[in-house]
């Protein structure tokens, strides 16, 4: 087994969306490498339940990198800055022996801090709700192949369904712009026969609710596509451009 | 919401507006720069295609409305945009960007060009409105030489100089004009800066136009990049190189 690492960490604490908020200090013992980021936060905040104090809340649920729930710059990096990865799938072997860590939440109006680490994203479900859906028959499973797809299509609709709506392109956007999520919730759809009917109103509809919600916007910088945990391509931001401009001629209104 | 609100009360149509207002002006900069690198040809030359420009009449007042136009709608997005971009962010980062793999700060990390674009902008059209002044409406108290550009003119054959012609009856000494001017130190080094923002400008602007307005993709992608720095440095040394051949002697 590695040699155990013993850390210092910089943490944002904030009691409630009222709280000011500021840093503590923590140190984390006898960390091993193997564990992930957040089963390092899981022993210090195990210490301060011990010490009587308040543990550090985050967010957390599949702990296997396809929920998008965790949520934390580490380092001023979303999801710490491993390729493709979330804060989840981070693992200690990255962090050396003695090092100090700032952890914060993802930094956006839009996102206001509800405690600690934990920010409420439900902009991007309203932004879902406007649009990030189709409207068919539900009920049993259509066959196989009824409907045939371009496997070129069909791949580079996947890609962008692999978004699990993190935030991190927010985090990382110097500007707090929600841009790649939106674009890759919008080319999903348009990019496949199901999301045709209802392909101009979910264009304009979501940028509309993106830009209601207080988003930034796209300077074309690339730090979302850097840090996004699921490699969504800055081409998704253009191809949304393309349907916004679309959607403007043919429909022009929701 | 149509077409128009579509366009001026929304995000991406601002950016739209931002891309096509940016592609004309960038026009504007190049045919600015082919004729101004008339001056390399001689006296006549220049004077002549001044001529030539200012004979078109109505239609160089199009032109001009319509620059004024792009630059007004070009700014008033920027302004727009970027205060909504520090309303979306109102607490910064504590710590300063260290990704676990360290090589990939760069990528996370906005570029100088792209962190500055409203500083460029704005100095740049600070600039302009100074360069209207100095040559446009020949401002004499704020060219540094003690001059008076309103009296430069010269006879039909554009070379010899003429004592007391007339604006708009005589044609301009705009060879003249451009000697005395860079000939003040303050004044080309205004220039040479202005311009070296014009080129980080334009090294992000021009590549960041093409995916405002849905054109880039990974395959392309990478020669729109390379065309944006390309033509930034050459639009670069072709407006510096006036200056400095003047400092220098080298036209005269």
């Amino acid at each position: 087994m590695d040699k155990l690492m013993n850390l210092k960490l910089k943490v944002w604490r904030q009691d409630n969306a009222e709280d000011l908020g500021r840093f503590e200090e923590y140190e984390a013992h006898d960390i091993s490498p193997d564990m992930s980021f957040l089963e390092m936060l899981d022993v210090v905040n195990e210490g301060l339940i011990e010490s009587g104090k308040e543990p550090i809340a985050f967010d957390s649920d599949c702990r296997e990198g396809i929920c998008g729930t965790c949520s934390m710059v580490i380092n001023g990096t979303a999801h710490g800055g491993q390729k493709g990865t979330t804060a989840c799938q981070l693992h200690m072997r990255h962090f050396s022996d003695g090092m100090t860590i700032t952890i914060e939440p993802w930094r956006a109006t839009a996102f206001p801090v509800h405690r600690d680490l934990v920010v409420d994203r439900t902009a991007f479900d309203r932004i879902q709700q406007k649009g990030g859906f189709i409207s068919v028959r539900t009920g049993s499973v259509p066959d196989a192949n009824a409907i045939p797809v371009p496997k070129d299509d069909s791949d580079l609709a996947m890609d962008a369904a692999q978004c699990i709506g993190c935030g991190a392109c927010v985090a990382a956007c110097k500007n707090a712009s929600a841009m790649l999520f939106v674009a890759a919730k919008i080319s999903h759809l348009s990019l496949v026969p199901q999301g045709q009917p209802e392909r101009e109103r979910r264009a304009l509809a979501m940028v509309k609710q993106m830009d209601d919600e207080g988003f930034g916007n796209c300077t074309v910088t690339g730090s979302c596509e850097a840090v996004c945990p699921k490699e969504i391509s800055l081409d998704f931001i253009a191809r949304m451009n393309r349907e916004y401009g679309r959607a403007l001629i043919k429909k022009g209104t929701i | 919401m149509g077409f128009i609100t579509g366009i001026f009360k929304t995000s991406l149509g601002r950016k739209y507006l931002m891309a096509i207002t940016g592609a004309g002006l960038f026009g504007f900069v190049v045919m600015h720069m082919l004729g101004n690198l008339l001056v390399f040809a001689g006296p006549s030359a220049i004077n002549e295609y001044a001529a030539k420009l200012q004979a078109l009449g109505p239609l160089l007042w199009v032109a001009r409305i319509g620059l004024l136009g792009m630059v007004g709608l070009h700014i008033w997005s920027a302004i727009k945009l970027t205060s909504e971009n520090r309303e979306a962010r109102t607490v910064e980062y504590e710590a300063a960007v260290e990704p676990v793999d360290a090589h990939r700060r760069d990528d996370i990390v906005a570029k100088f060009a792209a962190r500055t674009m409203i500083f460029s902008g704005l100095i740049i059209a600070a600039f302009a409105f100074y360069h209207l002044a100095h040559y446009t409406w020949k401002v004499p108290q704020i060219n540094g030489a003690g001059a008076d550009f309103e009296s430069f003119y010269v006879t039909a054959d554009f070379t010899t100089p003429l004592e007391g012609g007339e604006e708009g009856k005589d044609h301009a000494d705009v060879f003249k004009m451009i000697i005395t001017g860079f000939k003040v130190p303050a004044v080309s080094v205004f220039y040479v800066v202005a311009v070296g923002l014009l080129c980080v400008h334009l090294s992000h602007g021009l590549s960041a136009m093409f995916q405002s307005l849905g054109f880039k993709n990974k395959n392309i992608g990478l020669w729109m990049d390379r065309f944006a720095v390309g033509a930034a440095v050459l639009i670069f040394l072709g407006y510096i190189s006036i200056p400095v051949s003047v400092l220098v002697g080298f036209i005269k």
